[in-house]
């Protein structure tokens, strides 16, 4: 199998760590040759983050590039757009609808872009536009977006529904699993 | 077992299975979580030092005493330990020695990009440099091989993309290598000229056999392909030219890159029509190439700049670029900022609202350079914010005493900023030294250090007392302020910077991310009463900002109730949220 790759972009303090262990833990149970790749330190800062999750038969660089992404996943709307030129042509973005203010918008120096996502879909790409802080809240956290996302990239991979159960409990704490699932499940049977 | 691991767990893992008994380490990114994983293992002793030349003398001290130690650190770190490095690598070792080192090409979290392999060449120790996750436990567990029967200190070079990288990890049982009876041994360790002159012929041997070892050793692996292009190559930069060419090349990869191999080069250079070197940041690996005759193209197609990819050797190569898209919009930056509730802010707010010239230090605290605060007037290295302090008052012959200060974090006080207040007090500048207190190493993800009371471990410790320090530094005015309490600390700064004597402001208040700090109720915003002024928007806070009515807003997942923003509003308009 070709290497593919997934992208998980969101702004620091979301949760995205947490994303690609689980999506780590669920390939490496499916034998797959792994890599992901995360930037620590000043992204935490409630900055823009990127992860990187590339998985196949023999995996060599740890990072997604321009084109290569078969997957992203945005915690953000206007994070979605950051990255969207990892995209390759036919790849998916999945992305939460919250929006969060970077600084240069706070300050008044720029202008949320409200409606990046349609000059994408304008563009051909196929976007999976959900309200996941909601469906997390359902679920018993606002914390628990990232897992909501996950549920939902989970519909694009063939692997049993069991086996990321299996994953979740080998990733989160014990006392946040039944949560935890309940969010998959959200995401998992959510139609964009 | 086979586990998914980022690279410094890998390396952590390998410290244990050698059967590693000391860690001694100052956190910085992307070198911290080797010591934290390290750390997880209970028989290996483990420690956060104040500063990385303490944890490589204490790492020499088990060395010395005979079992097998290591310290990590990231690449400027190494600058701080530098001196006994050097004179390291004449004493050699007893038990073995490894000194994990991690540059940030691309500077994801550093103030510079240097090139750790000139330390190698420098000391004239070896360097190994894994490529992934299973190499860097590999890695570390031949470095202690290569320490042990070369007697000498070995470093182990990771970089970001291979110290934060997960990939898959077999792993194996410790083994401790047996610890000798303790034997004097002055004409080794003791490292006076009447010694040290005996010891350098030893090093240049040591370096002559280390070459002979490069020759054969099976971590400088040959990958033959296609033979038209020769790439020598090490690190993360292999896997990003195994991306690009596959098998379609063919590839020297260098995991010891110092000392480099002379004829291992040469054969290759045989072998293959057109050889490239692709290494990130300087031109080693080429310029070695040049010295001993073989034709390499290097820098003048690779940058010195930042981080490479499989994208930056293929552009490089003239290979095509992927198809893509983009939204045609601009999407506006998203900054690292300080946090909601972030106790710095406060002191920074008052520093720029007074026009105060403040040099800064490395931490968190960095973050109070950006805009709306703009309240940093230089960042160099740890510990330069209160010497450059002393530096720049002595210039102005005193002049700019009652409008500037020093700014450092208590971690980063205590790492290298002692020194320099002692400098103050001892050469006489009236200068003022701000030590934001936020009871953690913060930046590098709240690592514990002498002022915390507690240690690696969580157990607790001897804290040391940051007043009492101040004064037996000589300082005699040493007070202490709530960065939440904007009068107080403008009261502070104001009366301190008029006193003809140096002194010391400690800005306390925990970070507001550590678990024992409860959050308060979000601030409300009485829209009747707020006028638009924005002057709540002068504090750079992410929970505050202005909503579509004008007025002002605050996003309720962030805000933590810290009620800075509340002091500044002048209409009364924001009010606590419990």
């Amino acid at each position: 199998m070709n290497t593919k790759g997934v992208v998980i972009a969101g702004v620091g303090g979301q949760g995205s760590l947490l994303a690609s262990k689980l999506l780590g833990r669920v390939l490496v149970n499916e034998g797959y040759d792994i890599k992901v790749s995360e930037v620590h330190g000043m992204s935490q800062r409630g900055g823009s983050v990127i992860t990187y999750v590339r998985y196949g038969d023999k995996v060599y660089s740890p990072v997604v590039q321009s084109g290569e992404a078969d997957y992203i996943i945005s915690f953000e709307r206007i994070e979605a757009a950051r990255y969207a030129h990892l995209l390759k042509k036919g790849g998916i973005i999945i992305t939460n609808t919250q929006r969060i203010d970077p600084m240069p918008v706070i300050t008044g120096a720029a202008e949320y872009p409200e409606h990046i996502l349609d000059e994408l879909t304008a563009k051909d790409v196929q976007i999976e536009a959900m309200d996941a802080l909601s469906l997390a809240e359902e679920a018993g956290s606002s914390k628990a977006v990232n897992i909501v996302l996950m549920g939902q990239l989970a519909k694009h991979f063939h692997i049993d529904y069991d086996k990321w159960m299996e994953a979740l409990e080998q990733t989160v704490k014990p006392k946040f699993v039944e949560l935890n699932k309940k969010a998959f499940k959200l995401g998992y049977e959510f139609s964009a | 077992m086979k586990e998914l691991m980022i690279g410094n767990a890998a390396v952590a893992r390998g410290l244990y299975e050698a059967g590693v008994q000391v860690v001694s380490s100052y956190p910085g990114t992307p070198s911290t979580e080797i010591t934290e994983f390290a750390a997880t293992y209970d028989d290996i002793y483990c420690e956060w030092a104040p500063n990385e030349k303490v944890a490589m003398e204490t790492a020499f001290g088990a060395s010395l005493r005979g079992v097998r130690a290591a310290c990590a650190m990231k690449h400027v770190g190494l600058n701080v330990a530098a001196d006994p490095l050097f004179t390291l690598s004449y004493t050699g070792v007893t038990g073995g020695l490894v000194v994990c080192v991690a540059d940030d090409p691309g500077m994801h979290s550093s103030q510079n990009e240097q090139d750790s392999r000139h330390y190698a060449i420098g000391a004239k120790v070896p360097m190994l440099e894994p490529s992934d996750s299973s190499e860097c436990k590999e890695f570390a567990k031949l470095a202690f091989e290569i320490s042990e029967k070369f007697d000498t200190p070995c470093l182990l070079r990771m970089c970001t993309r291979i110290a934060h990288a997960q990939s898959v990890v077999a792993l194996e049982e410790r083994v401790v290598p047996e610890c000798p009876a303790y034997e004097k041994n002055p004409a080794k360790y003791i490292m006076a000229p009447a010694n040290a002159i005996k010891r350098h012929p030893v090093v240049e041997e040591r370096t002559r056999k280390l070459t002979e070892y490069a020759e054969t050793a099976p971590v400088n692996r040959l990958e033959i392909g296609g033979t038209q292009i020769g790439i020598i190559t090490s690190g993360a930069c292999y896997q990003y030219v195994k991306e690009v060419f596959g098998d379609a090349v063919s590839i020297l990869k260098l995991g010891m890159v110092n000392p480099l191999p002379v004829q291992k080069i040469k054969a290759f250079a045989q072998k293959v029509d057109k050889l490239y070197v692709v290494e990130e940041l300087d031109g080693i690996i080429e310029n070695h190439c040049k010295n001993i005759g073989v034709n390499v193209i290097g820098k003048e197609m690779f940058t010195p700049l930042g981080e490479y990819s499989q994208k930056s050797i293929a552009a490089a190569f003239g290979l095509p670029a992927k198809e893509t898209v983009t939204a045609d919009t601009a999407v506006p930056m998203r900054p690292p900022v300080m946090c909601s509730g972030c106790p710095h802010r406060g002191m920074f707010y008052v520093l720029s609202k007074n026009k105060i010239t403040v040099l800064g230090d490395i931490g968190c605290y960095t973050l109070g350079s950006a805009a709306p605060l703009c309240a940093l007037d230089s960042t160099l290295c740890m510990g330069a914010s209160i010497s450059g302090l002393h530096g720049y008052n002595k210039a102005s012959k005193g002049e700019t005493e009652n409008k500037s200060v020093a700014v450092i974090g208590d971690s980063t006080f205590m790492h290298s900023g002692m020194t320099g207040l002692a400098n103050i007090a001892y050469n006489g500048s009236n200068s003022t030294v701000i030590i934001l207190d936020n009871s953690i190493t913060g930046m590098t993800g709240h690592q514990q250090n002498p002022t915390t009371g507690y240690n690696i471990k969580g157990d607790p410790a001897t804290k040391i007392n940051l007043e009492a320090l101040c004064h037996a530094l000589g300082i005699n005015r040493v007070r202490v302020v709530d960065p939440y309490n904007l009068d107080e600390c403008e009261k502070a700064v104001k009366e301190e910077l008029a006193v003809n004597e140096p002194s010391v402001i400690i800005s306390r208040r925990p970070c507001v991310l550590l678990k024992y700090v409860k959050p308060k109720k979000p601030v409300v915003v009485n829209k009747d009463k707020c006028r638009s002024c924005k002057r709540c928007m002068k504090l750079g806070c992410p929970s505050v900002h202005v909503d579509t009515d004008g007025k002002a807003a605050i996003d309720n997942t962030l805000c933590v109730g810290c009620g800075v923003c509340e002091q500044l509003c002048p209409f009364d308009a924001i009010h606590d949220g419990e």
